[in-house]
């Protein structure tokens, strides 16, 4: 059944069907261990599509998802993630009620079990590591504020610092960057250009620049298919790409 | 401001306290036997509204069948009551079943003979059923108003099935507390009431301390998580059914214990606790009281139910009324209840006449929520 071992994550003729809409058609697409991907298309391309079926939220009508040699298919969301897969959502989803510490208590806790959370206090090294992680996003002064007072960019940033949180082997990032200033584009695309190596990061998004800061291989989705890979200037010079998405006028 | 808030909210938590537990221990001396009793029912209630708040306020689960719980507590305390006092009854066993010709008891009433198995079944019956009903329900991702028909429906299976049972449980007649004997001494006598008031007020306390080591730390968290953004507590490697299935089983604990202090307390219980309004004021107690406070259901239906006699006393009939306009009023003026309004920026708001809407960010997360966030957002 499973041919790319070497593959950290890999798609096998993915197709999803939404009612007789095809939001995924017969997509393949693979990614390395430590790789950097960007995924880019127009809207209705199938890039959020693309995320759910391998985070279990959506399940394909056809194909199989591997990840670490393991299908995911039939797996649930939770399972999912414990696998090592954390995904970042197009809005930022932070938990508003609670204070940036205990959103990303949240998130470096382990084991997930409700035992565990009821009556053991969090580990030292998992302090540590919210720690860290604040000072990565530069919110250690708001340590005890409440989540929705945080800006835009502010809440962005903190659901990352969630995603590292979960130390997840493949990350998949949904849109980072929008709504951000460019000196925060400038500095999200650092931080996640930082990461991949050790980290394995899908990336989607819109914003060209920023897909260019990445220096990274590109994905491009076109019809729920994957109409061309290769770096930002082999896409950029391509034909099909230009056609169906760079080459149309903004608004 | 945050910090503000949490400082004010632990002031007022601490000065309701100090007036709750100084009411409590002057009451049986300020107040006559019947109002003393009176209160000690509304007391009992206020645990299953804890129980409200841990799933409605924290979970955002909606339930509309706590009185299933509730019922089956008080059905545990009674069923003890009848079988250790039917000794001078005809074949040993309670009197109802003489009128239906029932010469032996069902098999479910044996252990009740025991006094340790009753302890334990007022809490732990409920909370199982509880805890199997919600593991059906959520495994399935049953959520938001589904959620909340669905409990009303088995609510009302529960009511017909109870209803209906006179040879097994005196069916609509209910089973009768106040005539049975513990510790010697009649269940309604002056002095039994009296320990049953106590204890009711210390089962209160346990109850509220109870709750609140529930909702610190990290597992409340996740139950707020679950309550405003489920799918994302999935992702982060979470199931939320588990946690779901346990505080929902928790919550039918809690009902359970209430129903067996307030049955004890008023006497009877029938299928009456199991009726679809009585499950719904216990809602309102929560919302008036004020969702994800803990101290705002103890205080929401105390008070309520007290208001409640009182008014129905001076002006019968008339209580639907105001209970419907309360609802109304908290609903549109004070969505966070009276004393999340006290702890939030209500005061300060009224004082300084802003006139300005504020965002009410501690609204159960409905399905729309989703759908909005974006909108939100921007």
């Amino acid at each position: 059944m499973n041919k790319n071992t070497n593959f950290l994550l890999s798609l096998e003729n993915i197709s999803v069907s939404f009612e007789g809409f095809l939001a995924l058609n017969d997509l393949n697409l693979s990614l390395k261990k430590g790789e950097l991907r960007a995924v880019i298309g127009p809207n209705g391309a199938g890039k959020t599509t693309f995320l759910d079926v391998i985070t279990g939220k959506v399940k394909p009508t056809k194909g199989d998802v591997f990840f670490k040699g393991k299908s995911l298919i039939g797996r649930k969301e939770h399972k999912i993630a414990r696998l090592g897969v954390g995904r970042k959502f197009q809005s930022p989803r932070v938990f508003e009620n609670l204070t940036v510490k205990e959103n990303l208590e949240i998130s470096v806790s382990t084991p997930k079990s409700p035992l565990n959370l009821i009556n053991k206090k969090i580990k030292n090294d998992q302090l540590d590591e919210i720690e860290h992680l604040m000072k990565v996003i530069n919110l250690s002064k708001k340590i005890n504020s409440k989540a929705g007072a945080l800006s835009h960019g502010q809440k962005q940033w903190l659901e990352i610092a969630m995603l590292l949180g979960q130390k997840p082997d493949l990350m998949l990032v949904d849109e980072p960057v929008a709504g951000l200033t460019d000196e925060e584009t400038d500095l999200t695309a650092d931080l996640l250009k930082s990461l991949s190596g050790d980290n394995t990061v899908v990336v989607i998004d819109h914003d060209m620049e920023f897909i260019r800061r990445l220096d990274s291989n590109v994905s491009v989705l076109n019809q729920g298919t994957v109409l061309c890979e290769g770096t930002m200037d082999t896409i950029q010079n391509d034909k099909r790409v230009i056609d169906v998405y760079l080459g149309r006028p903004e608004e | 401001m945050e910090f503000k808030n949490l400082k004010l909210s632990k002031k007022t938590t601490f000065v309701i306290w100090v007036i709750i537990i100084a009411f409590i221990i002057a009451a049986p001396s300020i107040l006559p036997v019947f109002r003393l009793n009176l209160l000690g029912r509304y007391l009992s209630l206020a645990i299953v509204a804890l129980g409200v708040d841990l799933i409605w306020g924290f979970t955002g689960l909606l339930s509309l069948g706590q009185g299933i719980f509730f019922a089956l507590g008080g059905y545990c305390a009674a069923m003890y009551l009848q079988i250790t006092s039917s000794s001078e009854f005809p074949n040993n066993i309670p009197e109802f079943f003489g009128l239906y010709g029932v010469d032996n008891l069902p098999f479910f009433w044996e252990p009740f003979r025991s006094s340790i198995f009753s302890l334990f079944a007022i809490w732990v019956i409920p909370a199982l059923v509880a805890g199997i009903l919600g593991f059906l329900v959520f495994r399935n991702r049953i959520k938001g108003v589904y959620f909340s028909i669905l409990t009303q429906a088995a609510l009302l299976v529960f009511f017909n099935f109870f209803n209906g049972q006179q040879k097994l449980i005196n069916g609509t007649n209910g089973l009768k507390t106040d005539v049975t004997q513990l510790f010697g001494q009649m269940v309604g006598s002056e002095s039994i009431q009296r320990m049953f008031f106590w204890i009711t007020a210390l089962l209160v306390i346990a109850a509220w301390f109870f709750s609140k080591w529930v909702v610190k730390g990290r597992f409340g968290n996740i139950l707020i998580g679950i309550r405003d953004d489920e799918p994302r507590v999935r992702f982060t490697g979470y199931n939320p059914v588990l946690f779901k299935t346990i505080i929902f089983s928790i919550a039918g604990g809690l009902a359970g214990i209430s129903g067996a202090l307030y049955t004890v307390q008023s006497g009877i219980v029938s299928p009456q606790f199991m009726t679809v309004p009585f499950s719904i004021e216990m809602v309102i107690w929560v919302a008036v009281g004020g969702r994800g406070t803990l101290l705002g259901a103890i205080l929401g239906a105390v008070l309520i139910n007290y208001a409640k006699s009182l008014v129905s006393e001076a002006l019968p009939a008339s209580w639907m009324f105001i209970q419907g306009g309360l609802f109304i009023l908290v609903v549109t003026a004070l969505p966070e209840g009276v004393l999340g309004w006290l702890q939030g920026e209500g005061p300060r708001n009224l004082l300084q006449k802003l006139g300005l809407k504020r965002k009410i960010e501690t609204y159960p997360s409905l399905e729309i929520k989703n759908e909005t966030e974006g909108l939100k957002n921007e």
